[in-house]
């Protein structure tokens, strides 16, 4: 049997079409409602409530918890206050990314890892020598990301903290309902939204204050179908979808670097000394060779492809996970790890690996589309990431 | 005095924002005049109860172009739709038939009611599927005018010509049944459950003043089902804030362009000299010159109105005050303090999402439209309802909600004529015939709009409060639209066009018109 997170007992029985996924070990619903789309529509719509539990979670503590982590991270953890969140990648020597999470300062020398992976063993291997004490607490904690634009007014409803204070990856101690969690103003969907930590064996009454104040706001119980679309429009990459750890590559090619999947942004130049300095720097000097980038599917093109069918496009209804074949020119310049039709934004998008120097925006390629077992190429044009961004993120 | 601006659009209804958002696009500086304090014409969100927000008219979107949205880049400018899910139709006997997002489910359904339907159901959905792909090309078409010799004409009608002959012997003979058929006839051919028969002929009968035995209405009933969302045919959906949110969309999209749009500015007629046009005249008199005037009012307030009947040929004035208005539908919208507790699906659950249809049988709605035909309101009318706060809670104060009810019929020509009275007896009928399935809503209440056909011509200005700007009648559809010879969206009067609902495709949130409209004074082929 696989896992269950501590909101099961309230999840299953909402879960209709017996639609699990595994992640990391756990069953999570893939969809609450035979259809997805209202689980989608909450996202961006009202709020969404999503079971996020199995995610790994570790507690690093003692003097030289920020000296390990930022010796293992690529971005510069010295400048991470108490109640801020990082994003960032973390890589082995080469610079080739292991995992993807947030690093979030509880206190001083205390901080909290999530990752998509186990990450012990790393993290004791980088942390050998250092006066650090590293805890697994990913079965001890339940999680849960309330995304959407009204998450805030909802929160607001159970819990004594002021959450228009609370800023973009800014984390709270508080409570919700007598309950103490940690929130933080973080998620995976690219809208405002915050995730709540609570130990797991009171993480329930959490789960019913939510729904039960969410209610009058639309609240929705979401699951992975949903998430896995809104994290596309915002160009969230996802680990063994997007990119592969580099532990678990069995050649180089399938491994990346943080530069290559377009997180330049968590590589800063000016950092003492982390695993994969060295590499990273060189290849920022030479430029990457790849680069994780958005492609917009030109309609026009698409629907001709279709039309020649006899048929009106057929979209998918969910995301796909696919490697698919990018052109230009007739030669293949990359390939596009996920996508999915935005039924917001009215457009197919792709998040793409593509080769230099075919990664700039604007740039026209072509996407292979199967149309009644025919593989055609539909065009489709280079687009910066994210490919839905509101203002309400971040405000 | 040179005009300040090279296009002037009256109304800023949805189509006339569409036809100043692509006039803008290609360059012309274009001004809208919109007589009211907000845009949108029927497609208008207001505040009508503190809280409390309604589409006060239009209410539901699926027909709106795909085109247009890409055109336009409308989802950057705040398009938003959410999905509508299902339909549960309260019978007589107690019972309720529901029909869900997922198909099974709605198979399930039918079937408990009538395996036999569940079955046909399917290859229904096929053909009007076929139905709705074979008039898609049509709708995003100049009509040709098949008595015109003209090369574009000609040309227009070798290509509809070629259309119909390319769907085949079968497809084709369903297409003029569509076209000729009463809803009711039509789908007796496929279904023996006469509540399904009946919720579906219903949208044959939306806007028009037919019932659902009346030859046409299955026209009307294709119509409905032409939307397309996201490559769905027949998918409908709630536009996040309201319908006027997709009105502002458009707006925003046009102002993007450099239209300027003006409110509080009613038009009181076109200039026109020589038989030009040469700008507008507001109601308070001020003159704005402009070399092209288009209307996106309705066909006679385009003709008969805004110019002199005398600057039109007289058969163009014959056809445009023949042209048939003949408003028969209202709308009740409530502020509500609870949920309704529908007695044949008890409790809140998925189906407060979507629609209730009032549409127990076929003879119910026959019923209403005998009532309306001697010029009474249907003392049991059939009524779409949706609960707009259950999708988009931002529609209602947290925990109240509001409800919007389309209501048929309710004849423009009242015996007696429309008074305060009538339309309270009017909103009474509409609030009783729904307690009669959902008592509680009785003592929810908090706050009720009715609008007739009277208060709807009086506010959106749409003659006669006909929703779709002119019935969607065989005689008054493609080149009849609005009348023989003009309908290229040009009039008589040079400079002088038109681009509201009255115009072909018709009406509906599409924007079809606009956009047509504004392609054929670019002088660009759709």
């Amino acid at each position: 049997m696989l896992k269950t997170t501590p909101f099961h007992i309230r999840t299953a029985p909402l879960v209709q079409g017996q639609a699990w996924r595994r992640w990391a070990g756990h069953a999570v619903a893939s969809a609450y409602e035979l259809v997805h789309d209202r689980e989608y529509a909450a996202i961006r719509s009202s709020a969404a409530l999503l079971d996020v539990s199995p995610l790994y979670k570790y507690l690093i503590s003692g003097r030289d918890a920020a000296r390990l982590l930022d010796r293992m991270v690529t971005r510069d953890i010295t400048k991470c206050r108490v109640g801020q969140v990082f994003y960032t990648s973390w890589c082995d020597r080469h610079g080739k990314v292991i995992d993807d999470g947030t690093v979030s300062r509880l206190g001083d020398g205390l901080y909290r890892l999530t990752s998509a992976e186990p990450n012990l063993r790393w993290l004791t291997l980088n942390g050998a020598g250092m006066e650090v004490e590293i805890e697994e607490v990913s079965g001890r904690l339940g999680a849960l990301a309330l995304q959407g634009p009204l998450a805030r007014a909802i929160l607001q409803q159970v819990s004594p903290a002021d959450f228009t204070a609370l800023k973009y990856f800014r984390l709270v101690e508080t409570s919700i309902r007598g309950v103490p969690v940690t929130v933080s103003r973080t998620g995976y969907t690219g809208d405002l939204g915050y995730e709540i930590w609570v130990a797991a064996e009171r993480a329930v009454p959490v789960w019913d204050a939510l729904i039960e104040a969410g209610t009058p706001y639309g609240i929705t119980p979401a699951g992975i179908w949903a998430l896995d679309m809104a994290r596309i429009e915002a160009g969230l990459i996802m680990l063994d979808v997007d990119y592969h750890s580099s532990h678990h590559a069995l050649i180089e090619a399938q491994k990346s670097s943080p530069l290559e999947l377009g997180l330049d942004w968590t590589v800063p130049e000016e950092k003492g000394p982390y695993t994969g300095r060295l590499m990273l720097r060189a290849e920022r000097a030479r430029g990457p060779a790849w680069r994780l980038v958005g492609l917009a599917v030109d309609w026009v093109s698409l629907e001709a492809l279709y039309a020649k069918a006899g048929l009106p496009p057929q979209l998918p209804t969910a995301a796909w996970r696919v490697s698919t074949p990018v052109y230009r020119d007739g030669a293949q310049i990359g390939y596009a790890s996920s996508g999915c039709w935005s039924p917001l934004l009215k457009q197919y998008l792709a998040l793409a690996h593509l080769r230099a120097p075919h990664f700039a925006p604007g740039t026209g390629v072509r996407l292979e589309v199967t149309v009644e077992h025919q593989r055609l190429q539909a065009e489709a044009q280079v687009t910066p990431l994210p490919f839905y961004n509101p203002e309400r993120k971040k405000s | 005095m040179t005009p300040r601006y090279d296009a002037i659009v009256i109304g800023g209804g949805h189509n006339g924002l569409v036809t100043a958002a692509y006039l803008a696009r290609a360059g012309r500086k274009t001004l809208v005049l919109e007589r009211r304090p907000l845009v949108g014409g029927a497609a208008v969100t207001e505040e009508i109860f503190p809280g409390f927000k309604f589409s006060v008219f239009s209410y539901v979107v699926s027909l709106l172009r795909p085109e247009i949205i890409r055109d336009l880049e409308l989802p950057r400018h705040g398009l938003h739709i959410l999905p509508l899910e299902s339909t549960v139709v309260p019978l007589d006997n107690g019972d309720y038939l529901g029909s869900w997002a997922d198909p099974d489910q709605t198979r399930r359904e039918l079937a408990r009611h009538s395996p036999r339907d569940a079955e046909a159901a399917t290859l229904f959905g096929r053909l009007m599927h076929h139905m709705a792909m074979a008039v898609r090309p049509i709708l995003s078409m100049v009509p040709p005018d098949p008595a015109s010799l003209a090369p574009s004409d000609l040309r227009g009608m070798l290509k509809f010509a070629g259309h119909f002959r390319s769907l085949g012997a079968e497809r084709f003979h369903a297409l003029y049944k569509l076209m000729t058929m009463s809803s009711a006839d039509y789908l007796d051919e496929w279904f023996e459950f006469d509540p399904l028969k009946a919720t579906k002929s219903a949208s044959g009968i939306i806007g028009t003043f037919l019932g659902p035995r009346s030859p046409g209405t299955a026209y009307v009933l294709l119509h409905h089902y032409m939307g397309e969302i996201d490559g769905a045919f027949r998918a409908w959906g709630f536009q996040k804030g309201g319908t006027g949110a997709i009105s502002e969309t458009i707006a925003r999209a046009a102002r993007a362009h450099g239209a300027e749009i003006r409110m509080g500015a009613a038009v009181d007629r076109v200039l026109v000299r020589h038989g030009r046009a040469t700008g507008v005249v507001l109601e308070g008199g001020e003159e704005i010159p402009a070399p092209i005037v288009v209307s996106g009012l309705d066909p006679r307030r385009t003709f008969l109105e805004l110019v002199e009947p005398a600057q039109l040929p007289g058969d163009v004035v014959e056809g445009i005050r023949r042209f048939k208005f003949r408003g028969s539908s209202g709308k009740v919208n409530l502020a509500l303090s609870e949920l309704p507790n529908f007695t044949c699906l008890p409790g809140i659950g998925p189906q407060h999402r979507g629609a209730f249809s009032i549409s127990p049988s076929l003879e119910y709605l026959e019923r209403a439209y005998d009532d309306a035909k001697y010029g009474e309101f249907s003392r049991n009318p059939y009524m779409d309802i949706v609960i707009p706060s259950m999708i988009d809670p931002g529609m209602a104060p947290p925990g109240k909600h509001v409800m919007s009810i389309f209501v048929q019929y309710a004849p423009y020509n009242l015996t007696g004529g429309w008074t305060d009275a009538r339309r309270e007896a009017f909103g009474d009928a509409v609030v009783d015939t729904l307690c009669r399935y959902a008592p509680n809503i009785m003592g929810a209440i908090l706050g009720r709009q009715v609008l007739t056909p009277l208060d709807i011509e009086r506010t959106t200005g749409l003659t006669e409060g006909n929703i779709f700007a002119g019935e969607l009648a065989l005689h008054q559809l493609f080149f009849l639209r609005p009348v023989a010879g003009w309908a290229d969206y040009r009039t008589p009067i040079e400079g002088y066009w038109q681009c509201g609902a009255g115009t072909h495709p018709g009406g509906g949130i599409m924007g079809a018109s606009g956009r047509l409209a504004a392609l054929e004074i670019l002088g660009r082929p759709g």
